[in-house]
């Protein structure tokens, strides 16, 4: 009996050790998130979101990320289409550049938009004659997020476009429809859950997105950088409501649009 | 009608060079030639979709080379059926009618005719992925006639479906072929599917037409060295099913009566394999039951294998080893004996 849970074991050494080292892993995930959502008191938390100043801070950061990821979306896709279908010298290049905002600390990305983007440069000065300022805005807060997160959108649909055959865009063509017709009746809507799954992940990106946000608009204030100053001024206590409601927020929203991308989908 | 004149395309590797066909209205054209000739570069270059060197393509009168794919009213059909995963049937056989802007009330009985014509009403509102290889093709094929093409583009239609499908679309084509009328133009590697399909043939290789002809012609008068091995291959007959019974089937060429088995009747075509013929000097007695007196009139050797051609009168190609051939002592003149299975003989 014991020989032989032992030999089971012993079959299996791989797979026990891989799933244990797993497991880890996961708890390191895992436990911090419930520990804070757990041991906050549920009254604290209606009060916190009961603060005009919480709320909007909220707000602000879920429709920022969300615009950002608009003009992702109007930008991103289709550098990602022309990725996907042309081959050239220097793609490589190009594809390193889109990964850039990854690795970059992102107090330091903060830092480079200014530059661009604030008034002593011609892009800041041109956007400042039609009225948008970016400093202490929120344009600025935007492009912050736009800027650490549209990789991730470009490479999930540079990727679903990759999948789809070219061929059924030649056929297309020779049924009569001209190239944006068949960029939008045909590999627009077979990289459809590609791009969507890259925007939910720049979405989040975006909202998370706190070095940059910092650097560029301290007010008015998102979400993460409002846990970051309460923690800064009034201690851990107060910080936590704030940051437990931003991650509920978070882990909501996340599920269900995931689950939305997936829905249907064969498994 | 359609005209290439002088077509070169770069292939990277290689070139297609000097490509002229003419193709009558109507006409089923065979563009015969191995993996890796171009074939399907050639279709796409007419098609459009792939940019050519220099030349010109010129369809019913009108010089198409520059014209966008969409305006060329050409169908093309690939040969993994390349449907849209997207879309049902119906949607699949919209796509074109679609973009052509017909009225609302015609597309429904334009679709009816063309799934009708095709035998694939059943399946409209199914999704590509769940149908047969055969099923998809022959919706592609459905897809393909739904703009009313001046020409279709077949690019190895059956190659990739079972042998029992294969048969299936194989049937469709020649039938909508004869209702429509449509000029085909088709590439494949194999054989049988060019003679059993085409009014003419053209052999492409190494980047050029080799030759081109009426099937009989290919496979009789063989114009080079390549095309000769193209057509070498097998033995190829064409007679008539004159007797079957479950299978049991008497082949005759002439008149040359040959056991085949199958179950098709009528004027066919047949193929039989060299490494299938047995060559004795004597008579034998074997399961096998076809067995002719003829002589050896030509002797090919290929190093360590060796084709015969056995006038028995009609011409067999027989393929033994060097080893064999030495040690029966045949030459060519002499008198022997072929031997070959009913069910070696592949009718079609």
């Amino acid at each position: 009996m014991i020989r032989n849970m032992l030999r089971w074991v012993a079959a299996r050494r791989l797979t026990i050790t891989f799933l244990l080292l797993g497991l880890v892993i996961m708890l390191f995930i895992f436990v911090p998130l419930l520990k804070m959502v757990f041991s906050s008191d549920p009254g604290i938390l209606w009060d916190t979101l009961g603060e005009g100043e919480v709320r909007s801070a909220i707000w602000l950061t879920l429709y920022a990320a969300l615009i950002a990821t608009v003009v992702g979306l109007l930008l991103g896709v289709p550098l990602a289409y022309f990725l996907a279908r042309h081959r050239f010298r220097g793609k490589r290049f190009v594809e390193t550049l889109i990964d850039i905002p990854i690795v970059v600390p992102h107090s330091a990305a903060g830092i480079a938009l200014l530059f661009v983007f604030g008034q002593n440069f011609f892009v800041g000065k041109a956007f400042h004659s039609v009225g948008i300022d970016f400093v202490s805005a929120v344009p600025g807060i935007i492009i912050a997020m736009l800027f650490v997160s549209v990789p991730f959108l470009v490479n999930s649909a540079k990727n679903g476009f990759e999948k789809v055959d070219v061929r059924l865009e030649k056929v297309a063509r020779t049924l009569g429809a001209s190239p944006w017709q068949a960029f939008f009746r045909v590999s627009l809507p077979l990289a459809w859950r590609s791009i969507f799954t890259g925007s939910v992940m720049m979405w989040a990106r975006g909202i998370s997105e706190f070095g940059a946000v910092l650097i560029l608009a301290y007010h008015p204030m998102v979400a993460p950088v409002m846990v970051y100053e309460r923690f800064e001024e009034y201690g851990l206590d107060y910080a936590r409501p704030v940051a437990v409601i931003l991650i509920l927020v978070c882990i909501v929203l996340f599920i269900a649009l995931r689950s939305l991308a997936y829905r249907g989908e064969k498994t | 009608m359609i005209e290439i004149k002088n077509l070169t395309v770069d292939l990277g590797t290689f070139c297609l060079q000097d490509i002229n066909l003419k193709i009558e209205p109507g006409e089923y054209f065979i563009v015969l030639g191995p993996t890796g000739s171009g074939k399907t570069i050639l279709l796409e270059s007419i098609a459009g979709l792939y940019p050519i060197k220099s030349g010109e393509i010129w369809l019913n009168g009108r010089e198409v080379t520059k014209v966008e794919p969409e305006k060329r009213g050409i169908g093309f059909v690939y040969q993994d059926y390349a449907l849209f995963p997207h879309l049902s049937v119906k949607g699949n056989i919209l796509f074109g009618l679609k973009q052509m802007k017909q009225p609302k009330g015609e597309l429904q009985s334009t679709v009816d005719l063309i799934a009708g014509l095709l035998g694939v009403s059943h399946l409209l509102e199914r999704k590509p992925e769940t149908l047969s290889g055969g099923e998809q093709q022959k919706v592609a094929l459905a897809r393909a006639l739904s703009i009313s093409p001046q020409v279709l583009l077949l690019d190895e239609p059956l190659s990739a479906l079972d042998p029992q499908s294969r048969e299936d679309v194989q049937h469709e084509l020649r039938e909508v072929h004869r209702r429509l009328e449509t000029t085909i133009i088709h590439v494949t590697h194999d054989f049988e599917e060019a003679i059993a399909l085409g009014d003419r043939i053209a052999v492409l290789g190494e980047g050029r037409i080799l030759q081109i002809g009426t099937p009989e012609q290919i496979f009789r008068q063989p114009s080079s060295e390549f095309v000769a091995r193209f057509a070498m291959a097998r033995n190829i007959f064409s007679g008539e099913v004159r007797y079957a019974e479950e299978g049991d089937a008497i082949f005759s060429i002439g008149d040359l009566e040959l056991a085949a088995v199958t179950e098709l009747s009528g004027k066919l075509h047949a193929s039989l394999r060299p490494e299938d013929i047995l060559i004795s000097k004597e008579a034998v007695i074997s399961s096998a039951r076809n067995s002719l007196r003829g002589t050896i009139t030509r002797i090919d050797n290929r190093g360590s294998t060796i084709y015969l051609t056995v006038s028995t009168p009609l011409d067999f190609v027989c393929l033994v080893t060097r080893r064999s051939f030495e040690e029966l002592g045949l030459k060519a003149g002499e008198e022997v004996y072929i031997t070959f299975k009913a069910s070696a003989i592949h009718v079609f």
